[in-house]
């Protein structure tokens, strides 16, 4: 008995962990259609913010929930100026390019802090469920995740901010006919993509281990879930990440976590072979 | 279509001028360098080929793989593995290029006959690659061997077993003869690649990366070049593998690590997206520059993921071409002796 | 020459977005060696119904019949393949190829080297683009793309001819040849053309199928068709008809 709920626990974390690491794809390639293939070095930048701020007595809470997110938009923001819009409606240079932030990003965190592995410890301690001892956070986090995405959701759907943001990534000329400056809403849209991201490193921080290269664990399944998702960005990433944070923690769980990682590739092959234009193909444009 | 041997176009003068420059230095090689500078070279021509694969998948199939890295560490650890099993190089010399070209593939078949957009293959691409990676890495268990072959872990098999000449195990070739047998294979690779270029084949590939609908309309089952492409420069990374590994004797899962999978993007993007050519003198322009900055006391704050980056953002930004293509045009404007007679107007290199 | 068997068909064919039905339950026929011009407001689905038949789009329900056979889940390639040649409205040609190699590409699938060659030299005399066989075709003129695309399809030797407005953007001059040549294709293959431009359908069509809101609205001939009063409701009375 304590295992079957063990085992759920568990299979809850695994889609918390991975909705959080898609959430801000979901919205700078879900929605902008910009691939940033940096997105695993805006989790780690986020993940390290939190790490350096705790050790340097701020409260856990405070350097997970304001400043990585706060930290990465930044930076995100700032990469979208320098470098990103420049490429806009050019899906392989920003490929490449975002490919070349992401190797520049891991170099200055390795110049700046070593290639050495750090972390912060879990706040809230353990309850025991049975014979076994449970994190708090572990559970609270699967919480944080749920309410984020009824924010995302709600944002992008109830508020003047994210009808703004949908219509001009659907139509950018329209937009401006309209006296939006359709450069400006990417910005900013990319710039909370980055802070939710950096959000969501942060938030994984105390259950990871955190160094420089950590974010290439992180930006393929990223890619691969919001890509399943296919065009209803949230709906999508909702829905893959619980099938494919079922699918991994199941096999992990029997198995390897590598071997947990080469099940939920072949799974993602295999359904996108399928379902060509993701799970949210067929329920065309009705979903966000 | 029927080629003419035109001396005087430029793509003709540029493939003479290669196969020159190639046969110099396959036949001076030797001679002119002393032993440990041969060593490196036939280190630079293993990266060239690997250069080779990816130029010719990216530049002619369209294909942006990110994890032809993969494809270079099967091809070596499929030699490994045979050669230990079996005492003696040829065979495995063939499974290093078959074995990539097989697992290609079947991962191409699942990527083009699922119509995954480029992204989604650079993913799974780079994905398969880091798998592999932390796979390998977990394999040093005694539990791991394949027939006789450990595979190690992290620590690498090392002591493989060089080539050797056919039929004869105990007879491995010197440094001098593997420098002959790796610039060969790199120039049959190259001049092959040529060919397969100016074929049929050849032509319906370029043409798909130009335009996949059209190539469709006339009939033609992309997916089914697509696949073909991407297994051949499988193939030849995998050759490129085993010439590492043979000259090295030695392998390790770093092979599948995010350094090489960046350089040979790097590789390509310097030297040109379109060109043959150009990836080869990437390939060594990049390691000459790393070998450098590795002797440099101003740069011991660098480290390899800095310097890559940098890089390619600059190029991306600024040289978006490539350094070959650059070099032409500016030969090209300033050096009137290399303007053929009848200069056509044509895009891309081709040499 | 109307009442031969048909070439192509269509039974039902229906093509959803969500919740918007852009072809609804069509029932299209074309006899051989007819030529059919689709006219229709913008919006009439009649570029969605030229998608199903090339299978750009899968249909969501109903057949689409070539020869007797039905080739409604075939791919693209396998429907080129069967003899049909399709021409796109923004010229889809090989941009960085020249112009010779263009053509080579389609006359080399369906004929071996040396022939393939020869094939080439006639269509490029044909369409009257020889002078700039070793051109980029990325660097030519809009009317000329129009030609090689032209050109590739001829070089198929296809027995019916999908083109979608071949006018568009072109010169009055390269307008009249386009009819000329469009004429001496319908000897040796059967064609449908989606078209806006009333005096080019009035110079090549005999029949043409009105569409209006994803289904068929009238389908007689050109004359008719301008007297018919549901199709000046829709359609002829937002545009000038000369």
């Amino acid at each position: 008995m304590d295992t079957v709920a063990l085992l759920i626990i568990e299979v809850l974390n695994g889609i918390s962990s991975l909705a959080l690491t898609c959430a801000g794809l979901a919205i700078i390639f879900g929605m902008m259609r910009v691939i940033n293939f940096a997105h695993g070095e805006f989790m780690m930048l986020g993940g390290y913010t939190t790490v350096v701020a705790t050790n340097a007595g701020v409260n856990i809470w405070i350097s997970m929930l304001i400043l990585s997110p706060l930290v990465v938009g930044i930076i995100g923001i700032i990469s979208e100026r320098l470098l990103i819009r420049f490429f806009y409606g050019r899906l392989v240079d920003t490929l490449i390019a975002t490919w070349g932030l992401s190797l520049l990003l891991i170099g200055i965190v390795t110049a700046i802090f070593g290639n050495y592995i750090t972390g912060v410890s879990a706040p809230l301690g353990n309850f025991a469920l049975g014979q076994y001892q449970l994190s708090i956070y572990r559970l609270v986090l699967i919480g944080l995740a749920v309410l984020l995405f009824v924010g995302i959701y709600f944002v992008f759907t109830r508020t003047r901010l994210g009808l703004i943001a949908r219509g001009t990534m659907q139509n950018p000329d329209q937009a401006a006919v309209l006296g939006i400056s359709p450069p400006r809403v990417y910005m900013i849209t990319f710039g909370i993509g980055a802070a939710l991201t950096g959000l969501a490193g942060g938030l994984l921080a105390p259950i990871s281990q955190i160094i420089p290269t950590v974010g290439f664990t992180y930006v393929a399944q990223a890619f691969i879930t919001v890509i399943t998702g296919g065009t209803g960005a949230i709906t999508g990433t909702i829905v893959a990440s619980g099938i494919f944070g079922t699918v991994r923690q199941l096999v992990t769980y029997e198995t390897t976590p590598i071997i947990g990682g080469v099940v939920l590739l072949i799974v993602a092959v295999v359904l996108l072979r399928l379902l060509p234009q993701g799970i949210t193909g067929k329920i065309f444009r009705r979903s966000l | 279509m029927k080629i003419a041997l035109d001396l005087k176009s430029w793509n003709t003068r540029g493939l003479i001028f290669v196969g020159v420059v190639m046969l110099a230095l396959l036949f001076a090689g030797p001679e002119v360098f002393d032993l440990f500078v041969l060593l490196k070279v036939i280190l630079f021509v293993s990266t060239a080929m690997l250069a080779l694969s990816m130029g010719f998948i990216w530049g002619f199939g369209g294909i942006l793989c990110f994890g032809q890295s993969a494809f270079f560490g099967i091809g070596g650890y499929a030699y490994a593995i045979g050669v230990i099993n079996m005492g003696e190089s040829t065979v495995p010399i063939l499974l290093s290029v078959l074995v990539p070209a097989a697992f290609a593939m079947l991962l191409g078949y699942f990527m083009f006959y699922g119509r995954l957009s480029d992204i989604y293959l650079a993913v799974v691409t780079l994905a398969v690659t880091l798998i592999f990676y932390a796979f390998i890495r977990s394999t040093s268990g005694e539990e791991y061997v394949i027939g006789n072959a450990r595979l190690m872990g992290f620590n690498g098999i090392s002591s493989i077993p060089v080539f050797n000449w056919p039929g004869f195990p105990n007879s491995p070739l010197w440094p001098d003869d593997i420098f002959y047998v790796a610039t060969t294979l790199l120039i049959l690779v190259y001049f092959g690649l040529r060919i397969l270029l100016r074929s049929h084949f050849g032509r319906v590939v370029v043409a798909i990366k130009e335009n996949e609908t059209r190539a469709e309309y006339l009939g033609y089952d992309v997916r089914f070049y697509k696949m073909i492409a991407f297994s051949i420069g499988a193939g030849i990374a995998g050759l490129a593998g085993c010439l590492f590994v043979s000259f090295n004797n030695f392998i390790n899962p770093d092979v599948f690590a995010l350094g090489l999978a960046a350089q040979i993007i790097m590789w390509v993007l310097i030297g040109g997206v379109g060109t043959l050519v150009g990836p080869m003198l990437g390939s060594l322009a990049l390691q000459m520059l790393y070998n450098w900055l590795g002797t440099q006391t101003f740069a011991s704050f660098l480290n390899t993921y800095l310097v890559f980056g940098a890089i390619i953002l600059i190029f991306v930004l600024a040289v978006p071409q490539g350094l070959q293509p650059t070099a032409r045009l500016l030969a090209l404007r300033f050096l009137p002796f290399t303007r053929p007679p009848e200069e056509k107007a044509r895009g891309g290199g081709d040499d | 020459m109307t009442d031969a068997r048909p070439i192509l068909e269509t039974k039902g064919l229906t093509m959803r977005f969500g919740g918007v039905v852009a072809v609804d339950n069509v029932d299209f026929s074309l006899a051989e060696g007819e030529l059919r011009c689709l006219i229709g407001p913008n919006g009439a689905g009649k570029t969605t119904f030229f998608r199903c038949l090339t299978h750009q789009y899968k249909p969501t329900s109903g057949k689409v019949i070539y020869r007797g056979d039905e080739i409604t889940g075939s791919h693209t390639h396998q429907i080129a393949r069967r003899g049909i040649g399709i021409k796109t409205q923004v010229p889809s040609v090989f941009d960085g190829l020249d112009v010779r190699e263009n053509i080579w590409l389609s006359a080399r699938r369906n004929h071996k080297d040396r022939e393939a060659n020869r094939v080439v030299d006639e269509i490029l005399e044909r369409i009257g683009l020889t002078h700039l066989a070793h051109q980029l075709v990325g660097q030519l003129a809009h009317g000329e793309r129009q030609g090689v695309e032209l050109g590739i399809v001829l070089t198929g030797d296809p027995e019916l001819i999908l083109l979608d407005e071949p006018t568009a953007g072109m010169t009055h001059e390269e307008v009249h040849r386009t009819t000329e040549m469009i004429r001496e294709i319908n000897r040796t293959a059967s064609l449908i053309v989606v078209e806006h431009d009333m005096q080019f359908i009035k110079a090549i069509a005999n029949k043409v199928t009105v569409f209006n809101q994803g289904a068929i609205l009238v389908e007689d001939t050109m004359e008719n068709v301008l007297k018919n009063q549901q199709v000046r409701d829709v359609y002829l009375g937002k545009r000038e008809v000369a």
